[in-house]
């Protein structure tokens, strides 16, 4: 990095970003690191979706078209992996980083090399995963959940895909770290944890909850690595291990990684429903209560993915009633978004049709995580379909909305200009009918018996697959128009004020639009 | 705004598709729904998805009614003003305990039949299932029968890449194997279960039965077939390449035709 000062027309700073790639490649900056992750993860957006849409491809009718069964498998675990590490956690980090700073009055994050080091691990990360798919005996195909005894059969992917669920976790553990430090000692003088913004705090759970978790995965996968070239036995039976054992280390990483993924979500929500109905957050302390509820019992749930696995009657009768109690934290939430709009002043911008999405389709998919929840009549739902519709209602029209929605919230801020509102309302519409065509026939032919994960299906499954197909393909395209918006909009258009939504409320607000390269170099006052 | 209007059509859309998928739950198999089965415990497990199904459903048009509610009546183009409180102890103990006491609803009868389903005592015969890549193999026990269970050939031609067989020329396309598992009917049959490999899970969704196969294990269950019938699942936990291609079959017949089928295998070998 040069020393060069490049005094631009802001007289206030004394240095701006660099010039050209080094000002990406170097940059300790909040904003710049944000921007990073959040491009990335819109990359792998389409890279998981273009995967999806493989399978959806294949599964359009009976019979096998395109791709023969491995590869099909290949592309069911890498669109899941790509997805889970590469899109939607890298988003929710880039909202963190663009945000957290900005909303609590700190000039950046508390550590900001580690920050930089931390995003940039990931595209390395992410190359090394894909290229996994040109090894011999091609990619991972076990399924994300990497169980063994079949992973093991992994061709040279193997030691390749572990390390890069290992590279992902190094990143994800640092962010973490970066996003507590921060939240927890640059506050702005006044802002005292229960004046924080329910996005800063869906994130310091979430943070937490990393930390506890990501580990436990980094030492499951390297115990599979060990099994398969070192010559242990974890997990084989044969050598006096245990196949169940690496489900329960991968679940009780797996369930608050679920949690890690829609929390930061729910913040996102949190943020736009008070200021588009124009009042406060309804029940803020319950909200805050109902977050660490969840993620406390993100812990005692995981057996719940493994209710087939033979566990005695006294664990499947604890882990569906714990299960269960999830329900309760979740309503409070539900309640209290809806609450928020009782009596406010409603209107409907993108950013809101997006947030008012996610409020009827998560909700929509916690039900079906209700029914799941249920061991009895979770025999018949497990590894069915039923099961394929459950999580993506909660992931895409969830999670995947809660990051559509903020993008929408946030990017006049970011870039100074407003996004075309016609578009963004087209945008909306059209993932919306999209979605529920794809995942909602989902249920029917996984209560009808199509269990998940099979390249091809008894004729009777033909109807709802090849609508569902059609709803994939037609909300993989409408993506294309978000990409369109975005570029739109940094470009130029209509400038955004400072406070761009009027009713919008919090630090973020008061700096102008676009955010200068430095924010609250003088931390503001919270009253 | 009509966007408004048309969003409240479109969330009573999908409730109406919920309950499309109740209404049509009668006795026949349903494309849309869990079938009732042919087992006690299979009817339980169906009525129990059903109380589940209609309680998510009346808490749903509860819910979507007043989020509907809030969205048409609370416009800003309308001239809404923000009046409303930001918070209200009494409703959220109220939103708290409701839920608590409706959970306990479900968790009651839920907890029954899983104990109903976890007995295994007092069963008649015992029938050992393994899983192997990519194949069943049913083996009965004190009877020295035993014999693989793949793929019929028809839909093994068919299922092939390229193959330019059409499916649906194809009876019980993927549904069907050379050699189904043969059970009496009206008969309490403990089944063990193991894998030789990989994990498989063996799933008969008329039957209410997915057990996990896993190598180093033995899985127990048991079930009792009231109707004499052919029923048919599939493997349910990914195991490779032809996951999707190695079905389950079973012959129900009555007691005393299942007796002269175990004689006939017994002289074929």
């Amino acid at each position: 990095m040069s020393d060069a000062t490049t005094h631009d027309t802001h007289e206030h700073h004394d240095h701006g970003p660099d010039r050209g790639l080094m000002r990406w490649i170097t940059t300790t900056n909040h904003k710049d690191i944000g921007t990073l992750y959040l491009i990335f993860a819109f990359v792998m957006l389409f890279v998981g979706g273009a995967m999806s849409l493989v399978i959806r491809a294949e599964l359009f009718q009976p019979g096998l078209q395109f791709v023969n069964p491995d590869f099909y498998n290949q592309m069911v675990t890498m669109h899941a992996l790509i997805m889970v590490f590469g899109m939607i956690m890298p988003a929710f980090v880039g909202f963190a980083n663009w945000m957290i700073p900005m909303m609590i009055g700190a000039p950046d994050m508390a550590l900001p090399r580690l920050n930089n080091w931390s995003f940039w691990i990931l595209p390395f990360a992410g190359v090394l995963l894909l290229s996994t798919l040109f090894m011999d005996g091609g990619g991972p195909a076990s399924g994300w959940t990497l169980y063994p005894p079949l992973v093991l059969q992994t061709g040279d992917a193997l030691p390749f895909a572990i390390f890069a669920v290992h590279l992902l976790g190094v990143s994800s553990i640092m962010g973490s770290i970066n996003i507590i430090v921060t939240i927890l000692n640059m506050r702005a003088p006044g802002m005292t944890l229960l004046k924080m913004p329910m996005f800063v705090w869906t994130w310091l759970i979430t943070a937490y909850l990393l930390i506890a978790v990501m580990p436990v995965l980094a030492g499951g996968v390297t115990m599979l690595l060990t099994d398969a070239f070192f010559g242990t036995s974890f997990f084989q039976a044969a050598g006096g291990g245990d196949p169940v054992l690496f489900q329960h280390i991968f679940w009780f990483f797996g369930h608050p990684e679920v949690y890690i993924i829609i929390l930061p979500a729910f913040g996102i929500i949190s943020q736009i429903i008070p200021t588009f109905s124009r009042k406060k957050l309804f029940g803020y302390e319950s909200m805050v209560f109902a977050t660490g509820s969840i993620a406390f019992l993100s812990f005692i749930v995981w057996a719940h993915h493994m209710f087939t696995v033979g566990m005695p009657l006294a664990g499947q009768l604890f882990f569906m009633m714990s299960t269960m109690l999830i329900a309760v934290p979740t309503g409070v939430k539900v309640f209290n978004w809806t609450s928020t709009m009782w009596k406010g002043s409603l209107s409907f911008e993108t950013p809101m049709l997006f947030a008012l999405g996610f409020l009827f389709l998560f909700t929509i998919g916690g039900f079906s995580g209700l029914m799941l929840a249920i061991a009895p009549a979770d025999f018949q739902y497990h590894d069915s379909y039923f099961v394929v519709a459950h999580f993506h209602y909660v992931l895409v029209p969830g999670a995947l909305y809660g990051a559509i929605a903020g993008a929408y919230y946030w990017l006049p801020k970011w870039t100074g200009y407003m996004y075309d509102e016609t578009l963004g309302k087209w945008h909306f519409w059209l993932s919306t009918i999209f979605v529920n065509l794809t995942f909602f026939p989902q249920h029917f032919v996984g209560l009808a018996g199509m269990p998940r994960r099979i390249p091809d299906y008894a004729v009777q499954f033909t109807d709802f697959n090849a609508m569902s197909s059609i709803g994939s393909f037609g909300f993989g395209f409408s993506q294309l128009l978000m990409v369109y918006i975005v570029i739109k909009c940094v470009r130029g258009g209509k400038k955004a004020t400072d406070q761009v939504w009027d009713g919008a409320d919090g630090l973020e607000w008061t700096v102008p639009s676009p955010a200068p390269y430095h924010t609250f170099d003088d931390a503001p006052v919270v009253k | 705004m009509q966007k408004i209007n048309w969003l409240s059509r479109y969330g009573a859309a999908l409730l109406v598709g919920l309950l499309g998928g109740n209404v049509l739950q009668a006795q026949e198999r349903s494309s849309l729904n869990m079938p009732v089965g042919v087992t006690d415990v299979s009817q339980k497990v169906f009525d129990l998805h059903m109380l589940i199904l209609w309680i998510c459903v009346v808490i749903a048009v509860v819910v979507f009614t007043a989020m509907i509610y809030c969205m048409v009546k609370f416009r800003k183009s309308q001239g809404a003003v923000p009046s409303g409180p930001s918070h209200s102890t009494l409703a959220e103990i109220i939103w708290t305990v409701i839920p608590v006491l409706i959970l306990v609803s479900m968790a009651v009868p839920a907890a029954r039949t899983l104990v109903e389903i976890e007995d295994t005592r007092d069963t008649e015969m015992t029938v050992k299932i393994t899983g192997y890549q990519w194949k069943w193999h049913y083996e009965y026990l004190d009877e020295d029968v035993g014999f693989f269970s793949s793929l019929a050939a028809d839909s093994n031609a068919a299922r092939q890449l390229g193959s330019s067989i059409d499916p649906a020329t194809v009876e019980n396309y993927l549904l069907d194997v050379d050699n189904p598992l043969v059970v009496p009917t009206n008969t309490r049959i403990r089944y063990l279960i193991t894998s030789n490999d990989v994990l498989h899970a063996w799933w008969m969704p008329d039957f209410a039965v997915k057990k996990d196969a896993i190598p180093g294990f033995i899985n127990e269950g048991w079930f009792e077939v009231n109707e004499p019938g052919v029923y048919r699942g599939q493997c349910a936990e990914l195991c490779g390449k032809d996951h999707g291609f190695m079905p389950i079959v079973v012959e129900a017949l009555p007691p005393a035709d299942y007796r002269a089928w175990l004689a006939s295998q017994k002289g074929a070998i």
